[in-house]
C-alpha cells in the first residue's frame, strides 16, 4: 500500500481537486483506492455526494475507539472508496496532541488497511500543524500543487528543508504545477524552467479552467466527466509521474 | 461484498420482460430514485467443472465470460459468490476446452485450481448468453446506495432454455442499512422471490440436470439386506456397465487419463464380480461373459501402463542424481510414441462391434436376471467376503523369504478381490465398520501394490531400453538416465518386500481378523 498526500500550507491551490483526480485514474487503473478527506469543510467528500460525517467524530478515529474500516464509504466509481471528512476534524490538532507519537499517529491507524487497498490518497487542509505532520510522516509521496509564482517556489523549499529533517521515514515530494495561467508571463516562464532546473517538479502542469471549476456542479472528479480536456490530460500525466515516482507496482487487475 | 449482496428471481408478473426500473420505483422508499447503469451488455459464458464435479463439491465455481471481442476470463468464485481468482486468458488465442489446470497460465487462479481438479480435465458443463443490465439506486443526495444487476440467462447447453430474469442487488460500501431497505421493498414485490440457488444451479436445473450428478458411479448403489442375491448382483452389475458407458465418451475422447481409470476400475470389478459371485447369476452367465471383459480389459492395459508412466515421468526425471533431466527426453518422447500408437488399437477396439456387441447383450442378460429368493445379497456378501479373507491369509500364511515375486503378486491379487467385496455390498455395512475393517487390508495393498509396480516398471524400462536401441532412438546417457530410474525402482521394491513381513502380520493379526470376520457377520445378521 503507498500513500499519497496533497499538501500546501496554502489553501485554494488545487489540493481536493488533485486529490479527487488521483484518486479516480487510480482506480481506474485497477488499483483498490482509499481517499481520506481530512479536511473540515468536506469538499471531496461533497464532491463524492458522501455526507461529511463521521460517527463519533475525528476524536473516535485518532483513539481508535472507531475503526476507519467502519466509517468507510463507497464512491460511485469501482475500487475507489472515500473516508469522510467531519466538521469535527478542525480540532484535530488537540486530539493529536494527546495521543501517543502524535506525528506517526496516521500512519499507524492506515496500517491495518494494507491488504485492502493499494493506494491511499490523503487530502489535507491548508495548514502546518500536528495534523499535516503527521500527514507527512505517514506519506510515501507528496503531491505538492505551486501556483507559478517565485514565493510558491520558496514555500517548495521550505517544505523539502523541513521533511529532510525528519528521523528514519521520509517521505518523497513531487510538486506541480497547478491553476497555470499562460497568458501571464511570469507563469509561462517558470512552468518553462524549474521542471528541468528541479528533479521534483513534475512536468504535467494543471491549466486553470472553468472545467475543473465544473466539477462542484458536476460532483464528479473532471478525469471522469470530461476526460478529453486539457485538464484531465494533464492530471493523466501527473498520475503517470506520481506512479512512477511512488513505484507502485503493476495493478492488479 | 458477496455477503451483503442479496438476490432475486423475478417472473413476469413483476416485469420480467418489460420495464424492471419502472417497477422498481413504484416499489421503493420515496427517497430512492434509480438511474440507468449504462447499455445493456451481453456476456457468453460458459461454465467449467471436471466430469465428476470435483470443483462443485469443493464449493467452487469456475467460469469463462466474455463480452463481445474483449478477452475471455477466467472467474473463480467461492460458495458466498466471493471471487477467489480471475484470469485473462491471452488475446490471440481462443480458449479451448476440455484441458487440465496444469494447463493454464501460471498464476493464482492454476494454484487454486490445480490441487482441486489434479488431474482431471476441466470441461465445458454449461453454456448460456447473458444480457445484463445494470441499475443504481440513488439516496436524496443522488448518491449511489446500491448496484442492482438485472441478468436474462439464455441456456445453449446442455439444452436450450430460458431462465426467468434474475437480480442482483449490491450495496455500497457503508451504505448497507438503506440497500437493505431497497432489498426488502424489492423482496416484498408481487411475483419477485429470493434466489436460493447459483446461477449455475438454476442453468443445469432449467436444462434438466443438476451438479454432482455423475453418470454411473460404482460405488454408490444402496443395497437392502434381504434382496435376493441374483437381483442384487445384477443392480451392480448394471451399475459397473453404467459406469464403462459413461468413461467411453471421455476415453474415445481422450480428455484425460481419469476417463480410462475409471473405465477400467468399472471392467476390473466386474470381473471380480463374475469371478467371486458368478454363482448367484443365472447358470453360464459369468462363464460367458468372462472372457468378454477379460478382452476389454487387455484391450485397455497398454495405454493405461502408458499413462502411468507418463504421469510419474516428471517425479522420475526430478529424482535423478547421476543424469541429467533433459537426458531422459528421449525416454519420454518413445513413452509419448507408444502410448499413441497403444491408444489407436484401443480406440479401436472400444469403437468395435465387438464391444457394441458385449454392452448391448450385457445389458439384455442382466436385465433378465430373476432372482430366487435365497440366497440373500447379506447371505451372500458375507459368506464370499469371508471366504475372500480366508485365501488372503492361506496365501499370504504360505510366503517366507524364499519365495518368490509371483506368490506376492498372487497375494495381491487375493487382497484385491477381497477389497472389492467389502466395497462392493458396502452399502450393507456399517461406514466406520468398514473402514476399521479394512486398514490392515489398506496398508497391505499399499506394500504389495508397490512391490509389484516396481517390478513390472523395471522390467518395462528394460524392455523400452531395447526397443529403442533397436530404433536408434537412445543415446547412451539417455540409456544410463533409464538405468538409474531401474536402479532406483530396485531399491523401492527391496523396500517394500522389507515391510511385507510386518505389513502381513499385522492384517493376519487377531485384532484385524477380529474385525474382518466381524464384518463378514454383520450383513445378514
Amino acid at each position: 500500500m503507498k500513500i499519497l498526500a496533497t499538501y500546501n500550507i496554502k489553501g485554494g491551490v488545487g489540493k481536493t481537486a488533485t486529490a479527487v483526480n488521483i484518486g479516480y485514474l487510480a482506480a481506474s487503473d485497477g488499483y483498490r483506492v482509499l481517499l481520506w478527506d481530512l479536511d473540515p469543510q468536506g469538499a471531496a467528500s461533497f464532491l463524492f455526494r458522501i455526507k461529511p460525517r463521521v460517527k463519533g467524530g475525528g476524536k473516535a478515529l485518532i483513539r481508535g475507539r472507531r475503526t476507519l474500516d467502519d466509517a468507510i464509504k463507497g464512491t460511485d466509481f469501482d475500487r475507489l472508496d472515500l473516508l469522510p471528512a467531519d466538521f469535527t476534524y478542525r480540532n484535530l490538532d488537540l486530539v493529536l496532541d494527546a495521543a501517543k507519537q502524535p506525528a506517526k499517529r496516521l500512519a499507524s491507524l492506515l496500517a491495518p488497511l494494507h491488504c485492502e487497498y493499494d493506494v491511499v490518497v490523503l487530502d489535507c487542509p491548508p495548514s502546518i500543524s500536528l495534523l499535516s505532520e503527521s500527514v507527512l510522516h505517514a506519506a510515501d509521496l507528496l503531491l505538492v500543487p505551486l501556483i507559478p509564482t517565485t514565493l510558491s517556489v520558496r514555500t517548495l523549499d521550505q517544505l523539502t528543508q523541513f521533511v529532510g529533517g525528519f528521523d528514519g521515514h521520509q517521505p518523497d515530494i513531487l510538486a506541480f504545477f497547478s491553476m497555470l495561467d499562460r497568458r501571464k508571463k511570469l507563469h509561462a516562464e517558470i512552468v518553462r524552467d524549474l521542471p528541468e532546473q528541479r528533479p521534483d517538479v513534475a512536468t504535467a502542469a494543471i491549466p486553470a479552467l472553468s472545467v475543473i471549476e465544473q466539477m462542484s456542479v458536476q460532483r464528479a472528479p473532471v478525469t471522469a466527466f470530461a476526460p478529453r480536456t486539457a485538464a484531465a490530460r494533464q492530471y493523466r500525466e501527473l498520475w503517470r509521474e506520481a506512479r512512477e515516482r511512488a513505484r507502485l507496482p503493476a495493478a492488479p487487475r | 461484498m458477496a455477503s451483503d449482496q442479496r438476490e432475486f428471481v423475478l417472473t413476469d408478473a413483476a416485469g420480467a420482460g418489460s420495464d424492471v426500473l419502472q417497477t422498481l420505483t413504484a416499489a421503493g422508499p420515496e427517497a430512492l430514485s434509480w438511474a440507468n447503469g449504462g447499455a445493456v451488455r451481453s456476456w457468453r459464458r460458459i461454465w467449467l467443472d471436471t466430469f465428476d464435479w470435483r470443483l462443485y463439491r469443493a464449493g467452487l465455481t469456475l467460469e469463462q465470460v466474455r463480452s463481445g471481442s474483449s478477452q475471455a476470463e477466467l472467474v473463480l468464485t467461492g460458495r458466498d459468490g466471493a471471487i477467489v481468482a480471475t484470469e485473462r486468458l491471452p488475446a490471440a488465442s481462443k480458449p479451448e476446452w476440455p484441458r487440465l489446470a496444469a494447463e493454464l497460465p501460471a498464476g493464482p487462479l492454476q494454484a487454486a485450481l490445480e490441487p482441486v481438479s489434479g488431474l482431471r480435465a476441466l470441461a465445458p458443463v454449461a453454456r448460456a448468453v447473458s444480457k445484463l443490465a445494470q441499475f443504481q439506486a440513488l439516496n436524496d443526495d443522488a448518491k449511489t446506495i446500491a448496484r442492482l444487476a438485472v441478468d436474462r440467462v439464455s441456456v445453449t447447453y446442455p439444452a436450450r432454455a430460458v431462465l426467468p430474469a434474475r437480480l442482483t442487488l449490491v450495496p455500497v460500501r457503508g451504505y448497507q442499512a438503506q440497500a437493505a431497505r431497497v432489498g426488502r421493498a424489492i423482496g416484498s414485490l408481487p411475483g419477485v422471490r429470493a434466489g436460493r440457488d447459483s446461477v449455475l444451479e438454476a442453468v443445469l436445473a432449467a436444462a434438466g440436470g443438476q451438479p454432482g450428478e455423475v453418470a454411473g458411479k460404482p460405488s454408490g448403489l444402496q443395497l437392502t439386506p434381504g434382496m435376493p442375491a441374483g437381483r442384487a448382483l445384477s443392480q451392480i452389475l448394471s451399475g459397473l456397465l453404467d459406469a464403462m458407458e459413461a468413461n467411453v465418451p471421455g476415453t474415445l475422447k481422450d480428455i484425460d487419463t481419469e476417463f480410462l481409470h475409471d473405465l477400467r476400475v468399472a471392467v476390473r470389478w466386474t470381473r471380480s464380480a463374475l469371478k467371486l459371485c458368478g454363482d448367484a447369476l443365472p447358470r453360464g452367465l459369468a462363464r460367458e461373459y468372462a472372457p468378454e471383459f477379460r478382452w476389454l480389459g487387455d484391450l485397455t492395459t497398454p495405454t493405461r501402463d502408458f499413462d502411468v508412466f507418463l504421469l510419474g515421468y516428471p517425479a522420475m526425471a526430478a529424482s535423478l542424481v547421476g543424469a541429467d533431466a533433459d537426458e531422459l527426453i528421449p525416454f519420454r518422447d518413445h513413452l509419448a510414441r507408444s502410448r499413441a500408437a497403444a491408444y489407436r488399437r484401443m480406440v479401436a477396439g472400444l469403437r468395435s462391434a465387438r464391444f457394441a456387441r458385449l454392452r448391448t447383450n450385457w445389458r439384455a442378460a442382466l436385465a433378465d436376471v430373476r432372482g430366487t429368493r435365497r440366497p440373500t445379497v447379506a447371505q451372500l456378501a458375507d459368506a464370499k467376503i469371508a471366504a475372500a479373507h480366508r485365501r488372503a491369509l492361506l496365501g499370504g500364511g504360505k510366503i517366507t523369504a524364499a519365495s518368490p515375486p509371483e506368490s506376492l503378486h498372487d497375494l495381491r491379487k487375493r487382497c484385491k478381490e477381497l477389497r472389492y467385496l467389502v466395497e462392493m455390498f458396502g452399502s450393507l455395512h456399517d461406514p466406520a465398520q468398514r473402514w476399521q475393517a479394512v486398514r490392515e487390508l489398506k496398508a497391505l495393498q499399499d506394500c504389495l501394490g508397490e512391490f509389484q509396480d516396481t517390478e513390472v516398471q523395471r522390467m518395462e524400462i528394460r524392455g523400452y531400453a531395447a526397443q529403442m536401441m533397436a530404433e536408434r532412438a537412445a543415446p547412451a546417457e539417455t540409456l544410463l538416465a533409464m538405468g538409474e530410474i531401474a536402479a532406483r525402482l530396485a531399491v523401492a521394491q527391496a523396500t517394500a518386500r522389507a515391510q511385507f513381513d510386518g505389513r502381513f502380520a499385522d492384517f493376519a493379526g487377531p485384532a484385524s481378523r477380529r474385525r474382518m470376520a466381524a464384518l463378514a457377520r454383520t450383513a445378514a445378521a
